[in-house]
């Protein structure tokens, strides 16, 4: 039987634990509501854009002249895979869904001949990902120094993906990050981006038509690499809004747990104080009855 | 013919403005162009410079570097990839972004050079406006 000292201490330490992952439970409660506006915020920039591009992909997607990031390059022998994870740990199986996914998506796209190249964004995608595939990457973009995910942040992964199209270094890329559901479901997405897909567009949208200025061409030209970039910029928000929500989920786990093991030993502790006590009323009584 | 539209500003972090406006000065790529209520379904780039809108609240006017816009017969959709409003933005946002635009028209390819240029330009314009 542990000793009572024992029994205390771990009571203690269980409890400093559980005050720490109820802290970390509100603070991700806070995170989560900002993330969430931010998420709200940035949607009618994105479907406005891509409602607007949707409309100029099909009216030009088809024709020769069709720019690369649409058309796409001919082939698709090579996939470079964006992966979106959290800078942090302890947020349940957040960044495990996503590696899960990603991993089997390699090994579909090995299987089939094709080269893979990683692109990871967040540390906890990256050290998961580089033991078996650390061959496979291709660069990481670290956001641990941005406190709020912003449209730069955005451009920026943007631009170094545009700059390794350029350069030829893959055909197809997508995306893959956490859709946000609800607190206690986030959903491992995957999204290609380049060449641009977009949903076909309403019938009655097809019913206005614009007059472009410049071309329609020199427009879409335009706009298809902020298209990338709005794509990811939306992406990163939908991620850590789904980071937060599952922080606050597996810290309350975490909160539930720390509760039911306090009980289960405060229980124990106060049964060995009375079996101590028992005994040594044992004691005294049969010493006094020996006399 | 309705006297009013429906004026819209979004950026990609938020949407800046949303209300009924009865006429709308947009600096597009090829040149300023006005819009009001009624004007034919137009989609153009922005160069940088500055959209005034008027509405039934007074005149208000943003400050815009790049993106596109959506005009329809009952409404204006800026879709800017940075804007301020008129009043708040202050020269020291804008000419960092000038600094950055000048090293890409400096490093740009040959087929990009004209309009990194442009841009340029267009920003040294907008700055010297707002003095």
């Amino acid at each position: 039987m542990p000793n009572l000292k024992d029994l205390k201490n771990r009571i203690e330490s269980v409890k400093s634990t559980r005050k720490i992952t109820k802290a970390m439970q509100m603070v991700a409660a806070a995170k989560l509501r900002r993330a969430q506006d931010a998420a709200e915020a940035g949607r009618p920039y994105a479907e406005r854009m891509s409602a607007v591009m949707g409309g100029l992909a099909a009216s030009v997607g088809n024709s020769d002249g069709a720019p690369r990031l649409l058309a796409g390059t001919g082939s698709d022998q090579t996939h470079l895979l964006v992966v979106l994870t959290a800078e942090r740990g302890l947020c349940g199986g957040f960044n495990s869904t996503i590696v899960r996914l990603v991993r089997s998506r390699i090994a579909d796209l090995q299987a089939h001949g094709k080269t893979v190249k990683l692109l990871t964004v967040g540390k906890k995608g990256r050290e998961q990902l580089r033991r078996d595939y650390a061959d496979l990457m291709v660069g990481h973009v670290d956001l641990s120094d941005v406190k709020r995910v912003g449209y730069a942040n955005a451009a920026e992964i943007a631009g170094d993906i545009l700059a390794r199209f350029d350069a030829g270094e893959f055909d197809v890329a997508s995306i893959y990050f956490n859709t946000f559901q609800s607190v206690i479901s986030q959903i491992p997405t995957e999204t290609q981006i380049i060449p641009a897909k977009f949903d076909a567009p309403e019938a009655d949208d097809a019913s206005t038509l614009y007059d472009y200025e410049p071309s329609e061409e020199a427009i879409l030209e335009d706009l298809l690499p902020r298209g990338v970039a709005t794509q990811i910029f939306s992406a990163l928000l939908e991620n850590g809004a789904s980071e937060q929500g599952a922080r606050m989920s597996a810290m309350d786990n975490a909160t539930r747990n720390a509760g039911e093991m306090i009980d289960k030993l405060t229980i124990e502790f106060n049964r060995s104080r009375q079996a101590v006590i028992t005994n040594e009323l044992i004691e005294i009584i049969s010493g006094a009855e020996a006399l | 013919m309705a006297d009013m539209m429906q004026f819209d500003l979004v950026s990609p972090e938020k949407r800046l403005a949303s209300f009924e406006a009865s006429s709308v000065q947009i600096p597009g790529a090829d040149g300023d162009l006005t819009a009001m209520p009624g004007h034919s379904p137009v989609i153009t780039t922005l160069r940088p410079g500055v959209v005034r809108v008027q509405s039934a609240d007074g005149d208000k006017s943003y400050v815009v570097t790049s993106g596109f816009v959506e005009v329809t017969a009952g409404s204006v959709s800026v879709i800017a990839e940075r804007a301020h409003a008129g009043d708040e933005v202050r020269k020291d946002d804008l000419s960092d972004l000038l600094e950055e635009a000048r090293a890409k028209a400096a490093s740009a390819e040959a087929d990009q050079k004209d309009g990194a240029e442009k841009f340029v330009a267009d920003l040294v314009q907008l700055l010297e406006d707002m003095d």
